[in-house]
């Protein structure tokens, strides 16, 4: 589904990944983890098409589709969903309409009527109960005003909705407390088949007690410098960052 | 498909297809224009032009008195160079033959040029529920729609034709709202005005249709100086349009205006305008219309109503504060108002909301769009009397910076002389930001889309005002202007 080679990407002329090469297949999860400043958010907004982020050297194909060549507009259409560390308030902009929007603008491009609003305000219904989301989150503006973790469910919801075949969820832990993190790990783990893949970037292993990784991958200075399964996770876990980024 | 929607669809298609001002064309009419200058002659030759009667040309001479005493404004927050009234020419007609009878009289190019616009004049296609009445440079060209609203008792018409037909209407109203001094513009204006509309809704009478003007300046360095005056009699309603563009041409433009509304007991006007005026080259800032305008209304009837709505997207300068004077009891005033500038445009813009009578209400929505290297100011006053016995006001002014170069200001002025009123005033300053835009495209939204909602969510208060064709075609002009200066 998605081969990164030998990815090099700068931001404001600095470089931040030195040469990155990740192939994610479709029925996978990948947890990708790191010390702070290792690159881990550039790969996902990258991955994303920020455009302030600027790919100096290598390939990312996507569905075998060259993605550094697609917008952001045109990746997410495709089906890459990016669940934002910070994901931004948008005050005047209602929650459940630009919900809809996102919704209708898959719907356009596949030749397809937009939504009747009324159908979808159920289908936004049974996936803010999923979530535990109060329905005054339809109500109230994209993001505006919400708390760390709301913001963070929020970023599920719109997965949820969007039903990518890759989502990559950025630090989507950080922010919530045990029964939110509970609550979105089966949200996600609710989500997945086989023929959609996962990328988690997160810097604690505790998230990954919930969705289980198939493989885990350690960024530091820019490099992919351990990979593994489940176990190097919780390796890093008790011993520390240090373990992996002294050892090269 | 019918012609009608036809044409409305169009000029809203035209204006999406079109990423600079589409309205910039000129047309290659014959007219009659006036040598540049301003003189009490000048005065005079406009109204023998017009052949007005007696009392128009002594308020015109008393206005002109009046001018020649008075200074441009300093104290509105633009900057432009001082204007020399001299190099203006205050009278640009189309040419015509003889009166025209019909408008299969009105000089194809003219009528092409409205079509252009969106604006269809002839009978085939003209605008289903709204009259249109057309004013060219200085004249008013066309008014549709004239038959359907005589039967109803209203008038609508030019208001040069106006002072033929209904003279003691027109003396009965003129200068009530606005007198001839009150401010250096509007006595200009009084002194030179050369057409414009009016309108007479008659007592207990619902308008049947929408009532609109649309203006167009078209020869350069003309001054259009429009008057406007609408009396809305006992227990009767009005909706009314505006419209405004004018071609591209270095030179600036003036734009004095006057509207002077009346509404006589439990009568509602509610005045929309979309003014679009060319702003001037976007890199630059050179050219553009200089819109110095005065608009007011007058709430006479107890139980009356002047709610207005503009919708502020071009010209060089803006100058402009529609107000409301609530004389009667239990009146009530509305001022909705979105001003969008980019480029190097330099609005100061607000209200007035002067309460006289018990228990008048007011309320004031102004949102402030600022992109580029634009200045845009909210000013606005609140005045309650001493006899303004339990009156309300309630103000919220928003002001949205686009990019990092555009600047907004709030002046708001409050005096009231009556202890039992209960005013309120909230204001916000919010950003319109890449990361914002990047999240919706990140969500397959396109950026146009993107820069759509969050405006329009910025300015939902006002556009809901807006008749329907009106908003969708305000909504697009603003994201149309907006594309490129986000960043």
């Amino acid at each position: 589904m998605l081969e990164i080679k030998n990815l090099h990407a700068r931001v404001d002329g600095n470089e931040i990944l030195e040469g990155i090469s990740l192939t994610v297949k479709a029925g996978e999860i990948h947890a990708v983890m790191g010390p702070n400043g290792s690159g881990k958010s550039t790969l996902a907004k990258i991955l994303s098409g920020h455009p302030s982020y600027e790919v100096a050297d290598g390939q990312i194909l996507f569905e075998k589709n060259n993605l550094l060549e697609m917008d952001a507009e045109e990746r997410s259409l495709s089906g890459i969903f990016m669940g934002f560390q910070y994901p931004v308030e948008v005050p005047g902009v209602n929650n459940a309409e630009f919900l809809r929007m996102a919704f209708n603008a898959r719907r356009v491009r596949d030749g397809e009527e937009e939504i009747d609003p009324l159908d979808f305000d159920e289908l936004l219904s049974e996936k803010m109960k999923m979530l535990k989301m109060e329905n005054k989150y339809k109500e109230r503006n994209l993001n505006d005003g919400f708390s760390g973790g709301e913001k963070k469910k929020n970023e599920i919801l719109q997965m949820a909705i969007l039903k990518p075949k890759l989502a990559i969820l950025d630090e989507t832990d950080s922010g919530l407390d045990i029964d939110a993190l509970r609550t979105v790990a089966e949200g996600v783990n609710s989500l997945r088949n086989e023929k959609n893949a996962l990328i988690l970037i997160t810097h604690y292993q505790r998230l990954l007690d919930y969705i289980k990784p198939d493989f885990v991958h350690v960024l530091h200075k820019g490099k992919i410098v351990k990979s593994g399964d489940k176990a190097l996770a919780i390796e890093l876990e008790s011993q520390g960052y240090d373990w992996v980024t002294t050892e090269n | 498909m019918n012609a009608e929607t036809t044409a409305e669809r169009n000029s809203v298609s035209d204006i999406l297809e079109n990423d600079t001002y589409k309205y910039g064309f000129t047309t290659d009419v014959e007219s009659e224009t006036f040598a540049k200058g301003l003189s009490e002659d000048v005065v005079r030759a406009i109204s023998a032009k017009k052949k007005e009667p007696a009392f128009m040309l002594d308020f015109r001479l008393r206005a002109f008195a009046k001018w020649k005493t008075m200074k441009a404004p300093k104290w509105p927050n633009v900057r432009y160079p001082s204007i020399d009234f001299q190099n203006i020419s205050y009278y640009s007609a189309p040419k015509k033959k003889k009166q025209l009878q019909s408008l299969d009289e009105v000089d194809p190019e003219v009528m092409r040029t409205f079509e252009k616009l969106g604006i269809p004049l002839d009978e085939q296609k003209k605008l289903a529920n709204v009259a249109v009445d057309a004013v060219f440079d200085s004249v008013s060209v066309a008014t549709t729609h004239k038959k359907k609203l005589m039967e109803a008792g209203i008038i609508f018409c030019p208001i040069s034709e106006a002072l033929a037909e209904y003279p003691e209407l027109v003396e009965q109203y003129l200068g009530t709202v606005v007198p001839i001094g009150d401010n250096f513009y509007a006595a200009l204006n009084s002194a030179v005005f050369t057409d414009g509309s009016f309108v007479y809704i008659p007592p207990d009478t619902i308008s049947p249709m929408e009532i609109s003007t649309y203006f167009r300046i078209n020869t350069e360095e003309t001054g259009q100086f429009e008057r406007t005056l609408i009396i809305c009699a006992e227990n009767s309603y009005v909706s009314y349009l505006e419209g405004c563009t004018a071609p591209q041409f270095d030179t600036n433009q003036l734009h004095a205006a006057v509207v002077e509304l009346i509404t006589l007991e439990n009568a509602e006007i509610k005045y929309s305008t979309v003014q679009n005026w060319y702003a001037g080259d976007k890199e630059t800032g050179k050219g553009g219309v200089y819109n110095f305008v005065t608009k007011r209304g007058k709430c006479r009837g107890d139980n009356s109503k002047i709610s207005w709505t503009q919708v502020e997207t071009g010209s060089a300068i803006t100058w402009k504060y529609p107000s409301c004077i609530l004389q009667g009891d239990n009146t009530s005033g509305e001022f909705y108002s979105v001003a969008l500038t980019n480029g190097y445009m330099q609005a100061d813009t607000g209200t007035k909301m002067i309460h006289l009578g018990k228990n008048t209400r007011s309320s004031i929505i102004s949102k402030g769009i600022s992109a580029d290297h634009s200045s845009n100011s909210y000013r606005g006053q609140v005045k309650v009397g001493k006899n303004a016995t339990n009156a309300r006001n309630y103000s919220q002014c928003d002001s949205m910076l686009v990019g990092g170069k555009s600047s907004a200001h709030t002046f708001p002025y409050i005096e009231a002389a009556n202890r039992s009123v209960q005013i309120e005033h909230e204001a916000s300053t919010s950003r319109i930001s890449e990361e914002q835009l990047f999240y919706f495209e990140s969500r397959g939204i396109s950026r146009e889309n993107a820069i759509e909602a969050v405006i329009s969510g910025f300015c939902k208060e006002v556009f809901k005002q807006l008749p329907m064709e009106f908003a969708v075609e305000a909504q697009k002009l603003l994201t149309l202007k907006l594309e490129n200066s986000v960043g």
